[in-house]
């Protein structure tokens, strides 16, 4: 019997695996993306098929602001884990307060927007198969920004304490990865429900 | 102890502190727990009792379908079995017992100390652990507070318009949703925990092509996990809006469709049947190479094989809907995608084939249920490239046929090789061998019992008897077939008795095992029975696919040839 390592591999090179938080962010963003799917079909799939209105036409405005401000957030995270990974601690407390307040304009126009349609509109969940499906698929991207923005907010909050350093920039980056997701949903959800839906 | 192991300075030499001696520190030792190893023997024991719970509500099915005409069950009771059977079988066995298994063995098997991610790990069984119990509360409070207490009844696949607040009062199938909805988030956090444990805690050495074919197997498992389990959670969800929030998902008075939910179960429900499946010719990958002496034949092939099921298996669902009228191309579609699986399956059978042929095959239990396991999946398979082609699927659908078919597969196929796994692995779990004499008479029996009930099934269905039905007239020719089948049911039951007698007495009593009972290959067996804690004190490091061969015959080492 010998001992370990027995013969040293010819072909050895530096062990180097992948981080895992990275791995495990991808892979809860493939089983989100699936979840995603199933709404948006199901949108899809309802587009029309309402026995009685409000239709989407009469009711959606397109949320160009808040749009804006939420894919203009990405970069403002970007730019925030950029910053901690160069130890540049005040840009990221920028970036990142930045981003948080980008995160909460959006989550705020949403409010207003189903303010709206559910005061003005009369556009309940109840009301017909549009209030079921529109509510359910932009409520499942906001009740995911809402984590995100919670996230964002605790790390921004141990920011500010001193607490985040360079050493948690792979950390930070896997948060980023999930903002990052959640943006890319809402390109989906803006293009199903306020391009094509309308 | 550590000069008999195949590694030395595996094990850390330094004293073990004194064993805990009070019942209750044992107990909150296992409920903090964050070692794979005993979350994954958990994972099992849970499973296991979930078992023995279904199979009682089987055979209460199977005595009230003994003869016709029977009383035995109320409809109403005989519908809550039907539904709970196959929930607890399909999500509380099956996929807890699969994720027990990958729990122990896939950081083991790659050299690593736990899984990436121990918390989640935990938390991912116990709420997987209370979605089964929570389903279970049902039968106390299914009809809330005032009624009589009632199960789901809806079937395990909960069709709508069936499960709108209309059709099913009271909270039975709520019951059920949220059981599964939970079961599906634990399923979930477990998946993304063997994909990030494989792809990033593996050791040196152990490249992705030098992998055990079960790792493999269970990381493309876990990969379908992300794309077939959350559209059942979706559906589950707008199940829950429907019934609690008052949406009109599925209310086809509100123009909603009961078609979506088909779509939206199968799926979920057709690659589910090969996330059951692969982690089980996973088992049956470890444990034929071993009892035939033979490394692995086509071990790319199999890799490959296996990614073709995964991706076919994706779109295969609507075979499943074949009498609902989906059209002639959509219908020829299915129809094809369904029987191109046959052929990456086929390839693996043949491989098996081939590892067996000329080697020097040792007929121990485990190896007996892989053989078994051979003929019966080729036979279930053949029956599923028969219910493939629509129109045979137009006769035969939702008869006792059907139920035949996905028992084999199931029982004969997925069942069969949890059991070779249990006989194969239980030595490395507990340092303890499993009775011989005792695992043949399960084995002999559980295959008598499997095959009086499932075989003598396929004939009432082609007879025309349909599922679900609770009781059906004499006369119809149905008699007799069913009259077996129930005897098989019971066979198979004095097997499982044989089985857990032969657990419990191994448990206390069996023979030492040694640290590699079966001179096997893969690096679990370079530990002590059971192991310790953390797994391996120094990291292996590997150099081929079967470490253990290397370091017992240097001088004719594996990775000469790779």
């Amino acid at each position: 019997m010998s001992t370990i390592p027995f013969t040293n591999d010819a072909s050895d090179q530096p062990w180097v695996l992948p981080y895992r938080g990275t791995i495990g962010i991808y892979c809860l963003i493939a089983s989100e993306s699936a979840m995603f799917s199933i709404f948006v079909i199901a949108y899809l799939y309802y587009l029309g098929k309402s026995l009685s209105g409000p239709t989407p036409r009469q009711v959606l405005e397109l949320p160009i602001f808040t749009t804006v401000c939420l894919l203009s957030s990405s970069i403002t995270v970007h730019l925030a884990v950029n910053g901690l990974r160069h130890r540049k601690l005040p840009a990221f407390k920028a970036w990142l307060a930045a981003t948080v307040f980008l995160g909460s304009v959006f989550i705020i126009g949403t409010g207003l927007e189903w303010y709206k349609l559910i005061y003005k509109d009369g556009l309940t969940l109840q009301t017909n198969l549009f209030g079921t499906s529109f509510y359910s698929l932009v409520g499942l991207h906001a009740s995911h920004v809402m984590v995100g923005l919670l996230m964002l907010s605790i790390t921004l909050v141990l920011a500010l304490m001193g607490k985040v350093k360079q050493e948690h920039a792979d950390r930070f980056h896997t948060l980023s990865l999930y903002w990052h997701f959640v943006d890319a949903i809402w390109v989906v959800v803006f293009t199903v429900v306020y391009v094509l839906g309308r | 102890m550590a000069d008999s192991l195949p590694i030395s300075g595996t094990l850390d030499l330094t004293r073990a502190p004194a064993p805990k001696r009070l019942a209750l520190e044992v107990v909150h030792d296992w409920i903090t727990t964050v070692d794979h190893k005993k979350i994954g023997l958990m994972y099992i024991a849970s499973s296991l009792v979930f078992l023995a719970v279904g199979g009682f509500e089987a055979l209460l099915m199977r005595i009230q379908l003994s003869v016709s005409n029977e009383k035995f069950l109320s409809p109403q009771t005989f519908n809550e079995m039907f539904t709970m059977h196959g929930t607890t079988m399909i999500f509380f066995v099956a996929m807890p017992m699969l994720f027990g298994f990958a729990n122990y063995l896939v950081p083991l098997m790659i050299g690593a100390r736990d899984m990436a991610f121990p918390r989640l790990n935990a938390f991912s069984f116990w709420i997987a652990l209370f979605g089964g119990l929570l389903l279970y509360f049902s039968f106390l409070g299914g009809n809330g507070l005032y009624g009589d207490g009632g199960a789901p009844l809806v079937g395990w696949f909960a069709y709508a318009p069936l499960t709108a607040r209309t059709f099913t009062k009271g909270n039975s199938t709520d019951y059920w949703a949220l059981g599964v909805l939970l079961s599906g988030i634990g399923t979930i956090g477990t998946a993304l925990n063997l994909v990030t444990t494989t792809l990033c805690m593996r050791c040196k050495g152990m490249k992705l092509t030098r992998m055990p074919l079960l790792v493999w197997l269970i990381l493309i498992t876990a990969g379908m996990i992300f794309v077939a389990i959350p559209p059942l959670s979706a559906a589950q969800i707008m199940l829950l809006i429907d019934r609690y929030v008052g949406g009109h998902f599925f209310d086809t008075q509100a123009g909603g469709s009961a078609i979506i939910w088909m779509h939206f179960f199968w799926i979920f429900g057709h690659p589910e049947v090969y996330i059951l499946v692969l982690p089980a010719f996973g088992f049956a990958n470890e444990i034929i190479p071993v009892f035939s002496r033979k490394p692995i034949f086509g071990y790319q092939a199999m890799v490959a094989a296996t990614v073709a099921i995964g991706f076919v298996s994706l779109s295969v669902w609507a075979h499943h809907m074949f009498t609902v009228g989906l059209g002639a191309d959509a219908d020829t579609f299915f129809v094809l995608s369904t029987m191109i699986i046959g052929i990456p399956t086929g390839i693996k059978i043949f491989n098996w084939l081939a590892t067996m042929w000329g080697g020097k095959l040792r007929f121990t239990v485990p190896m007996l249920f892989c053989v078994a396991f051979l003929f019966q999946f080729l036979i279930a398979g053949l029956t599923g490239i028969m219910m493939a082609v629509a129109p045979f699927d137009w006769q035969l659908h939702d008869s006792y046929f059907v139920v035949a078919h996905f028992h084999y597969v199931i029982v004969g196929g997925i069942l069969f090789c949890l059991f070779a796994a249990f006989y194969f692995w239980f030595p490395k779990m507990t340092g303890r061998m499993m009775s011989d004499t005792l695992g043949k008479w399960h084995f002999w029996l559980f295959v008598a019992g499997f095959h009086l009930t499932f075989d003598f099934m396929h004939v009432p269905g082609i007879l025309g008897m349909p599922r679900r039905v609770y009781t059906y007239e004499a006369g119809r020719g149905w008699d007799i077939w069913n009259l077996v089948v129930t005897i098989g049911a019971f066979v198979q039951l004095i097997a499982i008795v044989v089985f857990v007698v032969n657990l419990i007495r191994s448990l206390s009593s069996g023979d030492p095992a040694g640290n590699d009972p079966w001179d096997a290959w893969t690096l679990e067996w370079a530990t002590t029975s059971p192991p310790p804690v953390y797994n391996f004190a120094t990291e292996p490091i590997v150099r081929s696919r079967r470490p253990l061969w290397d370091l017992k015959h240097p001088e004719d080492p594996d990775w000469k040839y790779e």
